[in-house]
């Protein structure tokens, strides 16, 4: 276990921080999905605390309302045997006055060793890791980059058909506003998965053709041959006349059903990161099903992979150190 | 002392002049008299200056009309922590900027007489640059009712525009048009379709990668198009601001073509940068309308060098740190450009696009032409507002030396040519580099 985390704590000192899959390496993917893997067996067990991280200081820092993230991270954190503070930022008082830089310098002057930060706006959690001398993981940020849920969905695929290469995985609904679907794309595509995106083109941003996917308007004909379905969770207000006409047009088209689960492999499986708008873009029978949906297994190796990032980028070394060759102004 | 100044006789000699307006350029000696220039050519002075005269040795260098900027926001009245009308002019005065246009959107905005007779006063009395007022086109820039074209004209404003707003509507753009004839007034249109224009950078390839919402080329070129059929309709003057598209560029061709009364002018960092200077989330190249790409970058330079685009303005837009140092949506538009507006517009010049002196005519006779001003030329009885430069001299751009309150520019570390050795004003020299 200790060759695995001293590989990526390598890898990774370069960064010092995980702020996207963007830039990663297909072995250092392969050694942080490894490292996981090593930890859902002990998330299993009766005693599930380690003592890896005795001593030190992890803040969850979110500025946008977030449960299963936070809860996901915090748990990591605590079994992995951190001090953890959690802090929940309502980005009303950000725009009373202190900025995103002023709350990063202040919780910087506690000397945390990682922080973990979401916030609604694309680029922030980079600007605020420029900010502290801490390692920083991003838990999400704006439309930009969610790197451990796409870790946490490799891994599921990973553990349920051995391998990522080769894949024909199809990402459906509203790409634009996802940074779930850019973390996946990015990782899809160096690990050497076929990435197809289904959505209405209001849905799709421009040139997103660029990325390495091919595009498909229709979910029957993008759906054939796929191995894995990911379904992209669509907000209400999008579905009010802005973006698509209303929920049950979407649900006719793009919500995914067994009829056009049917398109796909006979074992193709269904993974959302959740939470799901049941009837909008999934059928609830279908989010249910055991054989075909992976939905709960995504919840439980978001711990270990949560649990694997915080291992590799605290491993070996002071926070303060690995962050040395990164950006500071 | 001004009554002496008014006697006070200067000359310059071992200069190049050049005059873009009359095609001038010759090795020689220019005169000046109190604020004005008497004389100049090969033989003035040729077998040495008479005494009595204060000579000032261009050692070979170029003299030519201090440069006229057409867009400048100022953040005086109302910004004064960004930017003063003082600050503004010395940074204008170490641009070799003699003459500025500066945009409405000050607050209070500049939409009747008083704030455009404030604007006035202050530019006298800070004794720099000249400055011209611009007018807004509508009430508080809400693109609703029209301002007092007339009465503002008289007060000393030199034009019309919503500064970066658009003027949307249809019909209050017509009648804007419409009614400017009466005075023969100029408006001059930020063109973007405003409901397109809802994002923060080019939309395209890198804005889905950085998961920015994106603003479509289309939202220029439409409102391009739009604006070529209202003057159409009602055959008023017409100019349009920093096109940063092959789109609207193209448009504007055509538009001459046919023979429309349009002028446009663009901001070097629209045929300097493209897109990619944002990457990393960088928001000193956050600027309305967005930095574009590679392709249009190109077709706006084209467009300079085949005479389609007017003018170069700098479109300086001072900010603060404070504005700046935020994540990337909720970060200000604007670049500094003041400082930055002489080297980069010899880009042209030194990338063999245009000559010397038509890369300068970008940015002295021909935005004064398009404002109807007398400045930027040399000419006998015309004021003497000069600027002495060597346009071959190399350096790196270095934001931290601008003499602006703010700092913003995308421009660190690029390498340019062309230094501004002295820059003169009514005769009086603002900016000495050598004193510097």
């Amino acid at each position: 276990m200790t060759t695995y985390a001293e590989t990526i704590a390598a890898g990774l000192t370069g960064h010092g921080h995980l702020l996207g899959i963007e830039g990663l390496r297909a072995d250092q993917i392969s050694d942080l999905l490894d490292l996981a893997d090593s930890y859902v067996d002990q998330n299993r067990a009766v005693k599930k605390t380690t003592d890896l991280l005795e001593g030190r200081t992890v803040i969850n820092l979110f500025f946008e309302n977030s449960t299963r993230t936070r809860t996901s991270f915090e748990l990591a954190a605590k079994r992995l045997g951190a001090d953890v503070i959690n802090m929940t930022v309502a980005s009303s008082s950000i725009k009373k006055g202190e900025t995103l830089v002023d709350t990063a310098m202040t919780l910087n002057a506690m000397h945390p060793d990682v922080m973990v930060v979401r916030h609604s706006d694309s680029g922030a959690v980079k600007l605020l890791s420029e900010k502290v001398n801490g390692s920083v993981i991003n838990a999400g940020d704006g439309s930009h980059e969610h790197p451990t849920q796409a870790l946490l969905d490799a891994l599921t695929i990973r553990r349920r058909k051995g391998d990522l290469y080769g894949l024909r995985v199809a990402i459906c609904g509203d790409v634009t506003h996802s940074r779930v679907a850019r973390s996946n794309i990015h990782l899809l595509n160096t690990m050497g998965a076929e990435v197809r995106l289904i959505a209405p083109p209001t849905l799709l941003p421009s040139a997103i053709d660029r990325m390495g996917v091919e595009t498909f308007h229709n979910m029957k004909e993008g759906l054939e041959g796929c191995d894995i379905v990911m379904m992209l969770r669509l907000q209400l207000e999008r579905m009010q006349g802005s973006f698509v006409p209303s929920r049950r047009e979407y649900f006719r088209y793009f919500g995914l059903d067994q009829e056009k689960l049917a398109m796909a492999k006979p074992d193709a499986l269904v993974m959302h990161p959740g939470p799901m708008n049941r009837g909008v873009e999934i059928d609830s029978e279908l989010a249910d099903d055991l054989d075909r949906s992976l939905i709960r297994t995504q919840v439980e190796m978001g711990v270990a992979v949560r649990m694997a990032c915080l291992h590799a980028l605290t491993q070996g070394t002071l926070a303060g150190d690995v962050n040395s060759g990164g950006s500071k102004s | 002392m001004s009554q002496r100044d008014n006697k006070t006789k200067r000359v310059y000699i071992n200069a190049r002049i050049i005059d873009p307006a009359s095609g001038l350029d010759v090795k020689g000696a220019l005169l000046t008299e109190g604020i004005h220039i008497v004389e100049f050519g090969p033989k003035l002075f040729k077998d040495g200056v008479p005494e009595g005269i204060e000579v000032i040795n261009c050692e070979g260098n170029c003299l030519a009309p201090g440069l006229v900027d057409m867009r400048v926001h100022l953040r005086e009245p109302g910004d004064e922590h960004k930017e003063t009308i003082l600050t503004a002019g010395q940074a204008a005065a170490a641009g070799g900027i003699t003459a500025i246009a500066a945009l409405p959107d000050s607050r209070p905005i500049l939409d009747d007489v008083s704030g455009v007779e404030y604007v006035a006063r202050r530019a006298r009395e800070a004794k720099m640059v000249k400055i011209f007022p611009y007018g807004a086109i509508t009430r508080g820039m809400e693109g609703k009712e029209l301002t007092e074209f007339g009465l503002l004209s008289e007060f000393g404003a030199v034009a019309f525009t919503d500064s970066t707003k658009a003027v949307a509507n249809a019909q209050t753009m017509r009648r804007a048009l419409s009614y400017a004839k009466t005075f023969n007034a100029l408006i001059v249109q930020h063109p973007e379709e405003p409901t397109l224009a809802g994002g923060v950078m080019n939309g395209g390839e890198i804005s889905t990668r950085m998961g920015l919402s994106g603003i479509p080329n289309h939202a220029e070129i439409i409102m391009v198009e739009r604006d070529m059929r209202l003057v159409e309709m009602t055959g008023s003057r017409y100019h349009a601001a920093h096109l940063s598209t092959a789109g609207a560029v193209d448009v504007i061709r055509q538009a001459k073509a046919r023979g429309l009364p349009v002028t446009c002018d663009t901001a070097p960092h629209y045929f300097c940068l493209n897109e990619n200077s944002v990457l990393d989330y960088r928001t000193f190249a956050k600027v309305s309308p967005p930095l574009r790409s590679e392709t249009d970058r190109e077709a706006v330079f084209e467009g300079l060098a085949d005479g389609t685009i007017d003018a170069i303005a700098s479109d300086h837009s001072p900010h603060d740190q404070d504005s700046k140092r935020l994540p990337f949506a909720q970060a200000e538009f604007g670049i500094v450009g003041l400082e930055t507006l002489f080297p980069l517009a010899l880009q042209l010049y030194h990338k063999k696009a245009l000559s010397l002196i038509d890369a300068l005519s970008l940015v002295t006779n021909k935005p004064a032409d398009i404002l109807g001003l007398s400045v930027g030329r040399i000419a006998k009885g015309g004021t003497a507002d000069l600027v002495i430069f060597n346009p071959d001299s190399p350096f790196f751009i270095d934001p931290e030396k601008f003499r602006s309150k703010s700092k913003n520019s995308p421009f660190t570390g690029f390498p340019a040519q062309g230094k501004v050795l002295r820059t003169v004003v009514d005769g009086r020299t603002i900016y000495d580099r050598t004193a510097a």
